[in-house]
């Protein structure tokens, strides 16, 4: 009898040092369906997947694959012999290497094969790449492609040793909606060639958009799994959090006309050009595009990092040089920038040292000595103003959760005093309950008078939380909207700049 | 549930910072016993103290420097190179300057531009590996090992190979007075380095931006911290406090030469990993480092009591001694990480951030 | 046409320009270069820093460093020496050469214990082992010099591959050890080229989970590229002492520092993953061709520390140079292919 499922992990428990990670979950995967596993950060999802893949061992439970119990079997070889394969976040690539190498490795290996027989590799990489038609050079080093390649590349790789399960780590990440769009292609593609897809994410469009049916787990437990067609927005965000959300618009109360930044046919040779806008107190002004769009060239230019090559910024009226970052902090810029981990935080050093180390000079003398209860004033201060939940602020940063560290990063710039604060992307990779606290927070900080500019490719974020949209499209401003007149789907036309093309 | 985490953490924190002072002052404290009892005639005399304290601030100055490079996560393979390279500019200002039958105080005078030269000389030297790193991004242990190698070329282009020597007799003499009576001004000058050096590394922005920027240079630089400037500086300071040490040595050795004090190179990492400074960066106290100086010096006198050891034996010594601590902390971690996650399968670890 | 212009994206190409360059210098200034007896002179000294090159560039290439090969070589052609002459050894050179290769195997799975195993801090954990060899060398073993070789080590050295005289009688030799460079060579081409071992060299050292996850043996590979080049600083101590017709304790120490520079300006990456064998020969030469011909020059000997540091921190800037403005171009070529 064909065996209906490809996978079946049921009762799974799985503790770290005493914390139950996996309380009992189940997870049961068809042949052939797009399936989505759902949940906020430190849901379970990653370890489920690493359990399933053999990466890590399970406490108890059972996975079978293909209707066969493995439960003892379980490691990262087992799986790939069984047809299970995982795409992980960082695509497990050489960048070092050629795309033909990166191809044919793991099939190679898993032949125990001692030598190289580069005809053979080639041979192999061709036939990969050609079941997802992927026009790649194979000579080309993978370090050199473009992320949506990188994928692809993976993706072939996970093509070759007859994948019946591929399991996509939150794929979508990094890629643009273009290149979004040419992987749900793919995955449908796959999906007709017989695999299964299990796709891991928590952006509810892509969910709606590619999977038949879901799972979604809260805490390390299953909370709803069944078809995608009985969810809805509202259901697919209360399963996942727990929690009732209502959106409400932003509206700003414009206390003075003059503006406090003006940008004005800002330019820099490859990346934008001749930017203009204006930004006034107490306003919170989107600015939105695809990747590649420049939307962070330009940030990162208003905060010192990248100088432009011509054209003006106003700080009051007064015209201000951005040659570096303490320049940005001079004039009062703050900048909460993309990737918290890498560029916000430093993770093993205490919370309370990353919330004040941008405003150092608050509490320290003309020669650099540091006033400790003026410090540790500081840090309390911070901490109770944005509700951050810490037992201790010595404690390492890497101790708190995505929605907490995401706070430290803007308390460390509030403590600036800034005028001006730039958030790229504030909330990428934050919970959907962080993510309205956060902007709770920002609402709250432009009614105070601050002025704020949000980056973000996240649509329904900038027309919640924006009381004007600029959109940005091959380095030019190309339009703004008011976010109350607009649409999701309007703006999405903008942003990829189908209307005007038609 | 999570409370009970955050707190074992915190008290985890805690011990993990102040364990290793622990455990220093611990095995401090072994070895001056032990060599108490093995052999109290020669350990416990005011000559082998008084040899002691002559010797220790050389390298104990250059492990300070080196220290301050590991905080950022970089390393000074360097400082070797700059001692020889200050000895040797500050002897031939003296040689060069003094004539004979010259006055005290003219031989004074000189021998205070001597050492500022000295000093000058060694931090520009440090402030050159400072902007090979921080500029140019050359990989620290290349940049330091290439200009280890330019130092001591320099030097021995400058010595022509040989040593330089004759040096004024006062050099030596000013070199070995008695700070308030007691204190060798070779002492002097090592206390006031740490004491100056914990309360640039606890009290204040540079110490702390020093810290941060070793834990994570690229948020430092979104947090506005000049990572340029903090690189240049902790270069530069490794290499004042290397010419410090440099000047100490032409007092010791009363000479100059290119390559003095070579074992030294090894002996000052040896001596920051010892005491308990991360070699990522971001994380070290000066106290531990000094502790791991004293023991170091108390194990090499120790060692001097026993003449049929030969002097080679303690590059067996350091570098068993480097082995076993870096062993010790493995074991120590993989004790941690065990309790953290008994069962994850596969023998390596994944970043943490993943 | 495709072919020249990626070989003139390679460091290699530029290396080799750099020698054809240099050598023209040296000819015009001093006429001696392109001589028969300078170019087997060259030859012969590139023997020993090219064996060791080998072994740690397949090391820094898995992303690793090793400092402590002119130390393994010291002790184990020192051991070796002492222990065949005690034993009045007169038996052919395959004795001395497996003996070293075994004490050298022992001392690079010591290293090997604590980078791959422990995973220490590679330039640490070797800089350690490397005053523990020496230690046990000078220290332990109260090591002197040897003038009395075994007679296969002594004929071993004094057997040439080729003999050039000039006019005025002066003799250059390479001996046969030359070959054994030669040989060295094929094999580690081969194992870094048509081996999945040799792949697997450069894909730890391109990432090590996504090795890890491939299927690639992390901790053996790594095991095998410091035993390997443990096996190569004994074989190639035995052969510098028979070259020299001595054994020296120390003169091979420093080495490390002209060895590594040699890789480095030979293109390979000291953080690991890129570089090819043309490279670290190249740049080995190149290194060579600098301190012999300093002599011929008239410059004094004194002056080759300061010219190989400056070219190991000229060499090292212009690559990182070179990788800055790669990633500059990059970004700026995606930006502008996106928009």
């Amino acid at each position: 009898m064909q065996e209906e499922y490809v996978l079946r992990a049921t009762d799974i428990i799985k503790s770290f040092a005493g914390v139950k990670a996996l309380q009992g979950v189940h997870l049961e995967i068809k042949k052939g369906e797009i399936h989505c596993l759902a949940g906020e950060n430190g849901c379970g999802k990653s370890t489920l997947i690493k359990i399933i893949s053999g990466v890590y061992s399970l406490d108890s439970g059972k996975v079978e694959f293909n209707g066969v119990d493995q439960t003892h079997q379980l490691s990262p070889l087992n799986a790939i012999m069984n047809g299970i394969q995982v795409i992980y976040q960082d695509f497990s690539i050489f960048p070092n290497l050629s795309v033909m190498e990166n191809l044919a490795y793991n099939s190679e290996l898993m032949q125990r094969r001692k030598f190289v027989n580069w005809k053979r590799f080639r041979r192999i990489a061709e036939e990969a790449v050609s079941k997802i038609n992927f026009n790649v050079d194979l000579d080309a080093k993978v370090g050199t492609l473009p992320v949506a390649d990188k994928q692809l590349v993976a993706i072939s790789r996970a093509l070759i040793n007859n994948a019946k399960l591929i399991i996509m780590d939150e794929p979508t990440t990094a890629l643009t909606k273009k290149e979004v769009e040419a992987l749900f292609r793919i995955i449908k593609d796959l999906q007709k060639q017989g695999i299964a897809i299990l796709f891991v994410s928590h952006k509810l469009d892509e969910v709606f958009e590619i999977s038949e049916r879901f799972t979604i787990l809260r805490n390390g437990q299953n909370v709803k799994d069944g078809d995608t067609s009985e969810l809805d927005s509202d259901k697919f965000t209360y399963y996942m959090t727990g929690r009732h959300f209502e959106n409400k618009h932003f509206t700003a109360e414009i206390k003075e006309e003059k503006p406090i930044l003006e940008v004005r046919n800002l330019s820099r040779e490859g990346e934008y050009e001749n930017v203009t806008f204006d930004l006034r107190k107490g306003e919170i002004l989107g600015i939105t595009g695809l990747l590649g769009s420049g939307r962070t060239e330009l940030a990162l230019s208003l905060f010192g990092l990248n100088k432009p090559t011509s054209g003006q910024i106003l700080m009051n009226g007064k015209e201000i040089r951005l040659d570096s970052v303490q320049d940005a902090m001079r004039n009062k810029i703050g900048y909460v920038p993309e990737d918290r981990l890498t560029e916000g935080l430093f993770l093993d050093q205490s919370i309370g040292r990353n919330i004040v180390i941008s405003e150092m000079n608050h509490f320290s003398s003309k020669l650099g000595i540091i006033n400790e209860e003026k410090r540790d004033a500081d840090i309390s201060k911070w901490v109770s103003e944005l509700k951050i939940k810490v037992a201790d602020p010595n404690l390492p940063a890497s101790t708190l959760s995505g929605g907490n560290q995401q706070r430290i990063v803007l308390a460390k710039w509030l403590a600036t005093n800034p005028e001006v604060l730039i958030l790229n992307g504030p909330t990428v990779g934050v919970d959907i309950g962080s993510k309205h606290d956060m902007h709770a927070i920002l609402h709250e900080l432009a009614k105070n008078g601050l002025g704020i500019i949000i980056i973000s490719d996240d649509l329904p974020e900038v027309i919640t939380n924006c009381s004007r949209v600029l959109i940005m499209r091959g380095g030019k401003i190309t339009g703004e909207v008011d976010p109350l007149q607009t649409t999701e789907s309007d703006l999405t036309k903008q942003v990829t700049g189908a209307a005007v093309n038609s | 549930m999570k409370n009970n985490a955050t707190v074992s953490m915190r008290i985890k924190n805690w011990y993990g910072q102040d364990r290793n002072f622990a455990r220093l002052l611990i095995i401090f404290i072994l070895v001056v016993i032990a060599f108490s009892i093995i052999n109290p005639s020669k350990f416990l005399t005011v000559a082998n103290f008084q040899s002691m304290v002559y010797q220790f601030p050389e390298f104990g100055l250059m492990a300070l420097g080196v220290m301050l490079t590991m905080l950022l996560g970089g390393i000074d393979l360097s400082v070797v190179g700059m001692a020889n390279l200050t000895s040797i500019a500050a002897a031939s200002v003296l040689v060069a300057l003094v004539p004979e039958g010259a006055s005290d105080s003219q031989t004074m005078l000189t021998i205070i531009f001597a050492v500022v030269i000295g000093l000058v000389v060694g931090s520009a030297a440090g402030y050159l590996n400072g902007n090979l790193v921080s500029r140019l991004h050359i990989p620290p242990i290349l940049a330091t090992l290439g200009t280890q190698q330019l130092f001591t070329g320099i030097g021995l282009i400058v010595t022509q190979g040989s040593s330089i020597s004759r040096l004024p007799a006062m050099y030596a003499a000013t070199g070995k007075t008695l700070v308030a009576g007691f204190i060798p001004l070779a002492l002097f000058f090592f206390i006031a380095a740490v004491i100056v050096l914990s309360i640039v590394l606890n009290k204040t922005k540079f110490g702390m931006s020093l810290y941060m920027m070793g834990s994570n240079p690229v948020a430092s630089k979104f947090s506005g911290l000049n990572n340029t400037a903090l690189t240049n500086r902790a270069y530069l300071m490794s290499g004042t406090l290397s010419a410090m040490a440099g000047l100490i040595m032409l007092v010791n050795y009363n000479s100059a030469k290119a390559d003095y004090g070579t074992a030294y190179q090894l002996q000052t990492i040896l001596i920051v990993v010892l005491g308990g400074v991360n070699p990522n960066g971001g994380f070290g106290k000066v106290g531990g480092v000094t502790l791991a100086i004293l023991i170091l010096q108390i194990l090499s006198s120790g060692l001097n009591m026993f003449p049929n050891i030969s002097n080679f034996y303690r590059q067996l010594i350091w570098g068993g001694v480097l082995l076993a601590v870096l062993t010790l902390n493995y074991f120590t971690q993989l004790r941690e990480q065990k309790k953290i996650s008994t069962s994850y399968k596969s023998g390596k670890t994944e970043p943490a951030k993943a | 046409m495709n072919k020249i212009k990626k070989m003139t994206h390679q460091t290699e190409f530029y290396i080799f320009l750099v020698i054809i360059v240099l050598a023209c210098i040296i000819q015009g200034r001093s006429g001696q270069f392109f001589t028969g007896n300078n170019i087997v002179s060259l030859l012969n000294a590139m023997i020993v820093p090219a064996l060791f090159s080998i072994g740690t560039f397949m090391i820094i290439v898995s992303g690793g460093i090793d400092v402590s090969f002119p130390a393994v070589a010291a002790l184990t052609s020192y051991v070796v020496t002492v222990v065949l002459n005690a034993a009045d050894y007169t038996g052919p050179i395959v004795v001395p050469f497996l003996f070293a290769g075994a004490l050298g195997l022992a001392c690079g799975a010591f290293n090997a214990l604590f980078i791959a195993k422990m995973r220490l801090p590679a330039l640490i954990a070797t800089l350690g082992t490397q005053s523990v060899f020496r230690g046990i060398l000078q220290g332990a073993l109260n090591a002197q010099q040897i003038n009395d070789l075994p007679i296969s080590m002594k004929e071993f050295g004094d057997t040439n591959l080729l003999v050039s005289s000039n006019e005025a009688g002066v003799t250059s030799l390479l001996p046969i050890a030359f070959l054994v460079l030669v040989v060295v060579v094929v094999i580690a081409f081969i194992i870094m080229r048509y081996t999945m071992l040799g792949r697997g060299i450069y894909a730890i050292g391109g990432d090590e989970n996504s090795a890890n996850r491939a299927g690639f043996k992390v901790m053996k590979i790594q095991f095998f590229v410091y035993c390997f080049a443990g096996v190569l600083a004994g074989v190639t101590g035995v052969i510098r002492a028979s070259m020299m017709n001595m054994v020296h304790p120390t003169n091979m120490f420093g080495m490390e520092m002209t060895v590594i520079a040699a890789i480095v300006l030979g293109g390979t990456s000291i953080t690991g993953g890129t570089g090819t064998l043309t490279g670290t020969m190249l740049g080995t030469f190149l290194l060579t061709m600098v301190s012999n011909s300093l002599i011929m020059l008239g410059v004094p000997s004194y002056w080759q520390d300061f010219m190989t540091g400056l070219l190991i921190i000229v060499g090292t800037a212009v690559s990182s140079i070179q990788i800055l403005r790669s990633q500059k171009q990059k970004k700026n070529s995606l930006s502008r292919a996106s928009s």
